[in-house]
């Protein structure tokens, strides 16, 4: 290797490393802050801890409290991705599979829904919830955000769907079987990679959200555990060590999973904005 | 349709409904459809419309909606220095987006968009921060920051000085929200163009390796213009997402000190739900709805070309 590619190598190397540190630091300080008492945490916030204290994180897991809003979270997240994608893959299949007046107006619409986000409509959007009973009803959390996925969904899953053969369809008809039946025999069972990523994606934001919760959720029986966390905060305020391992065991799940399901959400990110 | 063919007759809408349901194709539409249809009109659409109408109102939330007062929401809004402070913000957020994210984040991808073990890791955890809750992100940075124990704590003790509380200061407290929005997205942007690099066809490369181009030349003349696409609806997300932070800004600062860190979502969210001042929450839902509406079509105008597809 000549000189200056092995300079830059080495600047490279600096780059990635300085910026990785940057990333992990915070994320591993807050692991370790909760095996520590907070006098410990005081004197040293990055270090590793003098004594492995495990207190904090079995008190917080032996409670019921931090189960409950992982639950209610759990509860959210899944079904806002399962009426995603059922909805949205049934107009989706509409759009890609029949021809009909008024299609291009209907998906023009709800295109609509990519333009702006909730925040812009959540007074109204509140008024709605509240008028229809759905304060502090995980409906009135998962009916919102199903709504607010489902131009993004319907547009990933019906470009996905018009690439299916066409043939296919064609010889299911000749053999009887109808729009209905084949949507659900073959269209839905050929499509699990675009399913996935849709769904992974919808979890991650409707997982991660804090807005829709704060607004709709008042009793905290039915909190997210965003809404955990800030309330767990409030209660403890300095006692960095508590709160610092309950963040910790609220991320540690969803790292994992998301590390794991990284492809779909990558895909979900990258489709579109790559082919235009 | 019916121009398709020359042999197909024109037919009547009638009759082409009914052909429609021989085929099935009707009933298939009829419970297919419908679902999605209702659920985004009841909570995208009619409230957005609703909001414009509202914030021509002063309403508590209950009772008779009857107090019109035309453009006075509009006017106090205009009027209020702590609006005109989170609008400040937004931009500030913007800037540091496309001068300092969107730079870092290009580099990055520059320098791991090729597949191997050890880019693919490096990967993983550039994108781990995007991939936490804004939430999780605020309570570890406002920990990061706090002056009686994280980074600050830490530089003050050791100088002999004072603590120093970053996010009590109102000079300093947006430039640590700005950091944790740069350290919480730049991964996210990253990942665009990688994406848009891995597409870069390999013979283009190589041809501009047989032409003599060196280790900049690839990367100014071949890959940055190859990638140019990505770039532009990186730096759209980039301001729509500027224009509407919140989640982060709660655990950090709550919009503090003396409302100087406020966001126009986290503005709304304080000034208009938090005290049910209806129609003013609702006239700046509409404010923020006109900037994301004028964003996305003078962005599509000016920098995607008509043939770009946002």
């Amino acid at each position: 290797m000549n000189r200056p590619g092995f300079f830059l190598a080495l600047v490279r190397a600096a780059v990635l490393s300085i910026v990785a540190a940057l990333v992990v630091v915070p994320l591993l300080a807050t692991f370790l802050g909760g095996f520590k008492s907070v006098g410990e945490l005081r004197a040293s916030p990055f270090g590793l801890p003098p004594i492995w204290r495990v207190e904090t994180y079995t008190e917080i897991l032996g409670g019921s409290v931090f189960w409950g809003y992982i639950q209610n979270s759990l509860i959210i997240s899944f079904s806002a991705v399962f009426l995603t994608l059922m909805l949205a893959s049934m107009a989706a299949y509409i759009f890609a599979q029949i021809r009909f007046f008024g299609s291009k107006y209907i998906q023009a619409y709800l295109l609509l829904g990519l333009m702006f986000p909730f925040a812009t409509a959540i007074v109204p959007l509140f008024l709605q919830i509240r008028d229809f009973g759905l304060l502090d009803n995980p409906l009135g959390v998962i009916l919102p955000q199903t709504a607010f996925s489902m131009a993004f969904a319907i547009v990933l899953l019906r470009s996905f769907f018009q690439q299916l053969p066409k043939e296919l369809f064609e010889a299911a008809y000749v053999d009887g079987c109808g729009y209905i039946g084949f949507f659900f025999r073959f269209t839905l069972p050929l499509s699990t990679p675009i399913l996935a990523t849709v769904g992974t994606f919808v979890f991650v934001q409707s997982w991660n959200n804090y807005l829709l919760p704060l607004v709709v959720i008042n009793d905290s029986a039915g909190y997210t555990w965003p809404l955990g966390i800030m309330r767990y905060r409030g209660e403890f305020m300095v006692e960095w060590n508590r709160i610092l391992a309950f963040v910790s065991l609220t991320i540690l799940p969803a790292l994992i999973f998301f590390t794991f399901t990284q492809k779909y959400i990558v895909a979900g990110l990258t489709r579109g904005s790559v082919k235009g | 349709m019916t121009t398709m063919t020359g042999s197909r007759p024109t037919l009547s809408p009638a009759a082409r409904i009914a052909r429609m349901h021989r085929q099935g194709k009707l009933t298939a539409l009829l419970l297919f459809l419908p679902p999605a249809l209702v659920l985004f009109t009841l909570f995208v659409i009619w409230p957005i419309f609703n909001a414009a109408n509202l914030s021509f109102f002063k309403w508590s939330g209950y009772g008779a909606i009857d107090n019109f007062i035309g453009t006075q929401n509009y006017q106090r809004l205009a009027n209020h220095s702590v609006f005109h402070q989170s609008l400040w913000n937004s931009v500030k957020l913007i800037l540091a987006s496309l001068f300092i994210q969107i730079p870092l984040a290009l580099t990055l991808a520059l320098l791991i968009y090729k597949k191997t073990s050890a880019n693919t890791a490096f990967r993983l955890i550039f994108f781990a921060p995007y991939i936490l809750a804004e939430i999780a992100s605020g309570v570890i940075w406002s920990f990061i920051f706090d002056g009686d124990f994280g980074v600050s704590g830490q530089i003050a003790a050791a100088l002999g000085i004072d603590p120093f509380y970053i996010l009590a200061d109102r000079q300093f407290a947006f430039l640590a929200i700005i950091t944790v929005v740069v350290w919480k997205y730049f991964g996210y942007h990253m990942m665009i163009f990688i994406a848009a690099l891995q597409a870069v066809p390999d013979d283009l490369i190589e041809a501009a390796e047989i032409d003599g181009a060196g280790r900049w030349q690839k990367v100014f003349y071949v890959k940055l213009p190859l990638i140019m696409h990505a770039i532009k609806l990186s730096a759209f997300f980039a301001i729509v997402g500027a224009l509407q932070v919140f989640d982060i800004i709660i655990p950090l600062t709550n919009g503090g000190p003396s409302n100087s860190t406020h966001s126009i979502v986290s503005y709304l969210y304080t000034y208009g739900l938090a005290q049910l001042n209806v129609g003013y929450g609702a006239a700046v839902g509409v404010v923020l709805f006109v900037l994301c509406m004028v964003t996305a079509f003078s962005y599509r105008r000016l920098a995607m070309g008509k043939g770009g597809a946002l």
